[in-house]
């Protein structure tokens, strides 16, 4: 009698699945940096890289390669083990989060139904949260390792400001939820499939979650922990070599990430408007997913991009100010508003 | 309070409103503006393959000019080196021998010019103290070198080539073709 039985080919399919996906976040990571620069210099009338390959292609390779041949200097007062941690941390956690993810419906091989998600944990969304937040951690443990005054100063404003905003991004979910009815990214996407997308119920929350998702990822507006100008550059500013590469990359994965979980929950995630999957082969269907839900990924990295290329960083009052004053108070209201109509509609 | 232009504007310094304390309005406007550059023409050149045109009035590199017989203006009579405000220019002065005629066009003829690239601001007072329409600062600017001593700039390196004799180096000399000449900057 077997208590356990190993089902082989879900195993070799979620390896496969976890390769894969881990695989092309870190290429558009990579890419990212390079569409970064490249739309910077769009924004300011420069022309961008344009000497490493066609176009400048093979920039970031070269930037890789360049980070890699770098001397890796660890400080003599720093604490080596929670150095070597920081990056490590900040890189996973910006990692892990695609593992909820839907990134299609699924696929049909043979007589198996593959489903395009890596884990269908039915708390998805919390699962996301947590992790995001951890790696606030790699820049508390970031740092605080390096024994250097601005870093440690930049990690606490990190570690406030992931906070503030981590709170009015919670309740602008709540009112999302209530919507929804369930905390998993598979149903809230599968939901949004042939439907209005959830942007249109809820705008308000959708602008609040975008804000906080800003601050999340540490970009321009809400970039205090890597202020070059007061802090010189926060708290990786005793980080060199790869080590430094893995904070800003974990950076770029982020914007990734959170792309992809705010396309998933207001955006309709995989869904592509005017298309009935139904109509065509599930293979199909799911390609046109993919596309479609990678198609929205980057519309928001150039989002992102775009923002950080407009406006100046905040001062750190008005971080704070607007963290708590106007974002959290907006979100409780949408979530109040939200209550009510759902309550008065199912009257 | 009377304005130079009437241009400037008041700062307003009434507390934000609620709608502007979100931020929200002013950062779209500025995403508006924003976008308008990532369309527009970028105002950077692919340098070195593509050179951005200089205005008419560039002021550049020195040449020292020649005659129409192919022989050198300069009389070495230190008005520019006396007009360098940089004190970049120093020479030395030596008398023409009778079988030089054909090189040098007054008596006495610069034996040593030398202008250290590296002072020299570029500012033309050279050009203009010039009795003999001898110096002329051209369109083209300084390579850049890795010893400070090739900045010395002596008068070989400068003497535009002699156009009777050397006619193919004179013709490049004065860049006819090179897309950094003042007609490109209007076109
Ligand atoms: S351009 Fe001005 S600074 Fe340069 S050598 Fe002539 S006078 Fe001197
Ligand atoms: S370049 Fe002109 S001003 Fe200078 S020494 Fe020669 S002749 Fe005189």
């Amino acid at each position: 009698m077997t208590l356990l039985v190993i089902d082989w080919a879900l195993i070799i399919e979620k390896l496969i699945l976890i390769v894969v996906v881990v695989l092309a976040s870190l290429v558009i990571a990579l890419y990212s940096t390079y569409g970064e620069r490249k739309i910077a210099a769009f924004f300011q009338d420069r022309i961008g890289p344009n000497r490493a390959g066609p176009f400048g292609l093979l920039q970031p390779l070269a930037d890789g390669a360049k980070l890699i041949f770098k001397e890796d200097v660890i400080p003599n007062a720093a604490n080596k083990w929670l150095f070597i941690l920081g990056p490590a941390m900040s890189m996973t956690a910006a990692l892990i989060t695609s593992a909820v993810i839907p990134w299609g419906n699924h696929l049909e091989i043979g007589k198996r139904i593959v489903p395009l998600q890596i884990a269908d944990v039915n708390i998805g969304i919390l699962y996301v949260f947590g992790v995001v937040s951890l790696g606030v951690y790699g820049i508390m443990i970031g740092g605080w390792a390096s024994n250097n005054k601005f870093s440690l100063m930049a990690a606490l404003r990190g570690a406030s400001q992931a906070i503030s905003y981590e709170l009015a991004m919670g309740m602008s979910l709540i009112a999302l939820l209530m919507l929804t009815g369930s905390l998993s990214l598979k149903t809230i996407a599968a939901q949004q499939v042939g439907h209005l997308w959830n942007v249109c119920y809820q705008p308000l929350g959708f602008i609040i979650f975008l804000v906080c998702a800003f601050a999340e990822c540490n970009r321009t507006p809400f970039d205090l922990a890597e202020a070059e100008n007061e802090l010189n550059m926060g708290y990786h500013q005793e980080y060199s070599s790869m080590k430094m590469g893995f904070y800003l990359f974990a950076e770029y994965v982020n914007m990734f990430i959170s792309s992809a979980v705010m396309a998933t929950m207001y955006f309709g995630g995989y869904d592509l408007p005017f298309f009935n999957p139904a109509n065509h082969s599930a293979n199909f269907a799911a390609l046109i997913g993919i596309i479609a839900l990678m198609a929205k990924v980057l519309f928001f990295i150039f989002l992102f991009m775009w923002v950080r290329w407009t406006i100046p960083r905040f001062r750190y009052d008005q971080l704070m100010n607007l963290g708590w004053k106007k974002l959290l108070p907006l979100a409780l209201a949408n979530m109040l508003i939200t209550a009510v109509v759902i309550l008065w509609l199912h009257k | 309070m009377q304005t130079l232009t009437n241009r400037s504007e008041n700062v307003d310094r009434s507390p934000m409103t609620f709608v502007e304390s979100l931020y929200l309005p002013a950062i779209v406007k500025g995403m508006g503006i924003t976008l308008k550059h990532f369309f527009k023409k970028p105002a950077t050149y692919s340098y070195p393959e593509v050179k951005r045109p200089f205005s008419p009035v560039f002021r550049g590199l020195h040449v020292l000019n020649r005659d129409e017989e192919g022989r050198e203006r300069c009389t070495a009579c230190g008005l520019c080196a006396l007009a360098c405000p940089a004190e970049a220019i120093t020479m030395e002065a030596a008398e023409r021998l009778p079988e030089e005629e054909n090189l040098y066009r007054e008596e006495k003829y610069a034996a040593k010019y030398e202008i250290n690239m590296l002072r020299c601001i570029f500012c033309g007072m050279c050009e203009e103290a010039c009795p003999k329409d001898a110096i002329y600062l051209s369109e083209t600017f300084t390579p850049s070198d890795y010893a400070r001593k090739k900045f010395i700039y002596a008068k070989e390196d400068m003497l535009i080539p002699n156009k009777n004799t050397e006619k193919e180096d004179y013709e490049k000399a004065l860049g006819k073709d090179v897309p950094t000449t003042a007609s490109a900057f209007f076109d």
